[in-house]
């Protein structure tokens, strides 16, 4: 890789770039996102680097492990080019197959293609599958497409050329106006105005500036900003430093959270690799501007996700929020003015350059413009990522592209914006999703997470679930979120054992109104959102478990029975072995009698039982 | 003290007092735990009173002040995870060691603990042992993957 003295340089690159590229070339793209690595996507990239050797074909078929795919639910994924033929469910074993019939014979793989659980019908080209029609890639482009560790390979997709184009053609002053007029709004959460955000940063006085990039994704159940900076880092950092060039800060972070290893490895890389091509440093392509990122890495906290507390602990203390104004775009690292959006922001920005605010406008809703992606997961057929324009309707996403749920389940909500979102209920399935229509029916966007429930998923546990975790999670500084998260935590546990009242449900409700409006920061004012949409759309479900002792989706603990079924059991002891309280009797070959005065009711038993011999109510 | 051992690390920073987290992160990676010892030198270096090193080590996740295990256990409870089972998984591995999340084996082989979220929902329940990632990884499949690490 050169270093690039000039603009005209770097499109000199380019041009050479591409004339070496050879479209017709096989490419064999293997998942290594967040889905796939989990599933051993690894050893797949491995049995191919082998085969291909082994056949002669290492120099003529490009490998790559790239970044998410998108379908997760079918890990492996393995992508060939330039056919486009997806393979799902790959295992090592298969990989010989592929090579001999669809590198050496360009015959496709039958068993590996998609095939749809409702219609049986068959696609082998990724275009065809309905997982992919309907979503638009703005955020997403480029991650099945380029190796991320590779420079080359995002220079080959237009890498850098928002940079360039900033830098020979358009004013700071432009670059904000383009970002204002896109309509780009925070993508972390908030959704704040993103060009509203970067003036009120770039007309401030201070000399001294700071960007960062809020890469602590910790809501749980989403992960596209990991799947974003581990596929496609470098276009975190052009967006960075177009930021820097637009409100003249010289200097960025990006703090990302410790539990991702291989997204700090992968933007270190990046990094590295932008200062060496001349992209970071004092004068970026010679253009006397000078701009440089470094990595902070979280240390484990939910609350950093918080901007004043991410910044806190920037500067070495503990993530306590500070109350805002001022805000961090006045007064925010060291007290200087900074500017902080979320990985999605900024990867959309060097779009936004390139192909004009206008475009950009014009995907979206009035007051919600571009595209989302969200993490589809849960009791949904085809989890994984998707990216689609901002309107698009909840049924579209969950049964449009996620092909609904599975036989015999029954959509009861879906769940978005993590701990600060709330629960949608199914009369709420054509909703447009856009910032303030999910703020109407008491959820917010978040930064994208979207967790699809069933009936086997029990809403007061889901509410509980979500206040233990901030109860863990609260940094303890202001009274209303420390103490309303207790005592909510303390009501919920009591509904669950059985102990509940309908007095109770009032209580709650006084608790939610305090804390919503007394708290310091975002994590308290929200945290009552899971509580109060389960208590608003299932309220049915919280008077069952008061007034008849019934958790009818035989989730709750204490309000559950496991007994053992005398017709199927056969004696295995694999519920024996499994049990941590010695309950089951555990004489082999007989029918295993359970003592219920010992059962902790943890079901571990019900798991482990491979002939479905335990039974629960 | 290793002095040599924290002096490489102090020598990659300023030592300025904001350098605080990433020192302590070094210091955790390296150790696999906080000293004493050497809290007290980083005090001393990073001018940042022990109390404020105190209140850091203690408020974030991934420090610990007593010596962690060979091995790093994290279980998942993320939404999707809880959902699916996560709990029992964590159960399991818990019954399994012998100790509570929180806590490390008595042979210093295995620490327990479990995670907000670790990204990779789809494949609920996850757990990871070290760097590496298991998905759907259901009760009956941990004696096995405890078994790659003995």
């Amino acid at each position: 890789m050169p270093r690039f003295e000039s603009v005209d340089h770097l499109q000199e690159y380019r041009r050479q770039l591409a004339a070496r590229l050879d479209p017709k070339q096989p490419q064999v793209l293997v998942c290594a996102g967040p889905g796939c690595l989990p599933m051993g996507s690894d050893e797949v990239a491995a049995a191919f680097r082998e085969e291909l050797q082994k056949n002669g074909l290492e120099g003529k078929v490009a490998l790559k492990e790239c970044g998410c795919q998108g379908l997760c639910a079918r890990a492996v994924k393995v992508l060939l080019r330039p056919q486009e033929i997806a393979y799902q469910h790959v295992t090592p074993e298969d990989v010989p197959e592929i090579v001999e019939a669809t590198l050496k014979n360009g015959q496709v793989v039958d068993r590996l293609i998609y095939e749809d659980p409702d219609t049986h019908d068959r696609f082998a080209y990724k275009a065809d599958i309905p997982f992919y029609k309907g979503q638009q890639t703005v955020v997403l482009r480029k991650l099945d497409v380029i190796d991320p560790e590779s420079l080359d390979d995002y220079l080959a997709m237009g890498g850098y050329r928002g940079l360039r184009k900033v830098l020979v053609e358009m004013s700071p002053d432009q670059v904000i106006e383009a970002v204002d007029r896109s309509g780009l709004r925070g993508r972390g959460g908030g959704g704040f105005p993103t060009g509203r955000k970067w003036r009120i940063c770039a007309d401030t006085l201070e000399e001294v500036k700071f960007i960062i990039c809020n890469g602590d994704e910790g809501d749980p159940g989403a992960f596209m900003d990991r799947a974003v900076m581990e596929g496609d880092p470098h276009a975190v950092l052009e967006g960075m430093i177009i930021g820097g060039y637009a409100i003249g800060a010289r200097r960025g972070y990006i703090y990302v959270r410790h539990e991702y290893p291989l997204a700090v490895k992968r933007l270190a890389l990046a990094i590295d690799q932008a200062r060496e091509a001349g992209f970071l440093g004092p004068n970026i392509l010679r253009s006397g501007f000078g701009f440089d990122i470094k990595i902070s890495r979280g240390a484990g906290a939910f609350v950093c996700g918080e901007e004043t507390a991410l910044i806190a602990s920037m500067e070495g203390f503990i993530g306590e929020p500070s109350p805002r104004p001022p805000y961090p775009a006045q007064q925010g690292l060291f007290g200087r003015p900074t500017v902080i959006n979320n990985v999605e922001t900024w990867v959309n920005v060097p779009e936004i350059i390139n192909m004009g605010a206008d475009w950009f406008a014009a995907i979206g809703t009035e007051n919600s413009k571009g595209t989302k992606v969200f993490s589809l997961v849960g009791a949904v057929n085809q989890t994984g990522l998707v990216e689609v324009p901002m309107g698009t309707s909840l049924r579209q996403i969950i049964y449009g592209l996620g092909g609904g749920l599975g036989p015999g389940r029954e959509f009861k909500a879906v769940q978005t914006g993590g701990p600060s979102g709330g629960c949608i209920p199914p009369q709420f399935l054509d909703l447009s999703v856009d910032y303030d229509s999910l703020q109407s029916v008491g959820s917010i966007m978040g930064s994208g997470g979207m967790i699809v429930m069933d009936n086997t998923s029990c809403m007061v546990d889901v509410a509980r679930y979500f206040i233990s975790f901030l109860y863990e999670e609260s940094c303890g500084k202001c009274t209303p979120c420390r103490e309303g998260l207790k005592h909510l935590l303390f009501l919920l546990d009591e509904i669950i054992a059985g102990r509940g009242e309908l007095a109770h449900l009032d209580l709650m409700e006084e608790l939610c109104a305090t804390m919503s409006s007394a708290s310091i920061c975002g994590l308290g004012q929200s945290a009552v959102n899971p509580v109060r949409s389960t208590m608003k759309y299932f309220r049915e479900e919280y008077e069952a478990h008061i007034r008849d002792n019934k958790c009818h989706a035989l989730v709750c603990r204490p309000l559950l029975k496991y007994t053992i079924d005398p017709e199927t059991c056969t004696g295995c002891l694999a519920c024996v072995r499994e049990c941590p309280v010695g309950a089951i009797s555990g004489i082999k070959k007989k029918v295993q009698e359970l003592d219920q005065e010992l059962c902790v009711k943890c079901g571990l038993c019900y798991e482990a039982c491979q002939f479905d011999a335990v039974k629960v109510e | 003290m290793d002095a040599q051992r924290l002096d490489s690390i102090l020598s990659r920073y300023e030592c300025d007092p904001w350098d605080l987290i990433p020192v302590l992160q070094d210091i955790q990676d390296s150790y696999s735990y906080l000293p004493k010892e050497e809290l007290q030198e980083v005090s001393q270096r990073l001018n940042v009173p022990l109390t404020q090193i105190f209140s850091v080590a203690t408020f974030f996740k991934m420090f610990s002040l007593v010596p962690k295990g060979r091995h790093q256990v994290k279980v998942c409870l993320g939404t999707t995870c809880h959902l699916r089972g996560g709990t029992r998984l964590m159960e399991s591995l818990s019954n399994r060691l012998g100790v509570e999340p929180g806590y490390t084996t008595k042979d210093m082989e295995f620490s327990l603990e479990t995670v907000g979220c670790l990204g990779s929902c789809a494949q609920a329940p996850v757990m990871m042992v070290d760097d590496k990632y298991f998905g759907r990884t259901s009760v009956d499949k941990v004696p096995k993957i405890l078994k790659l690490y003995k």
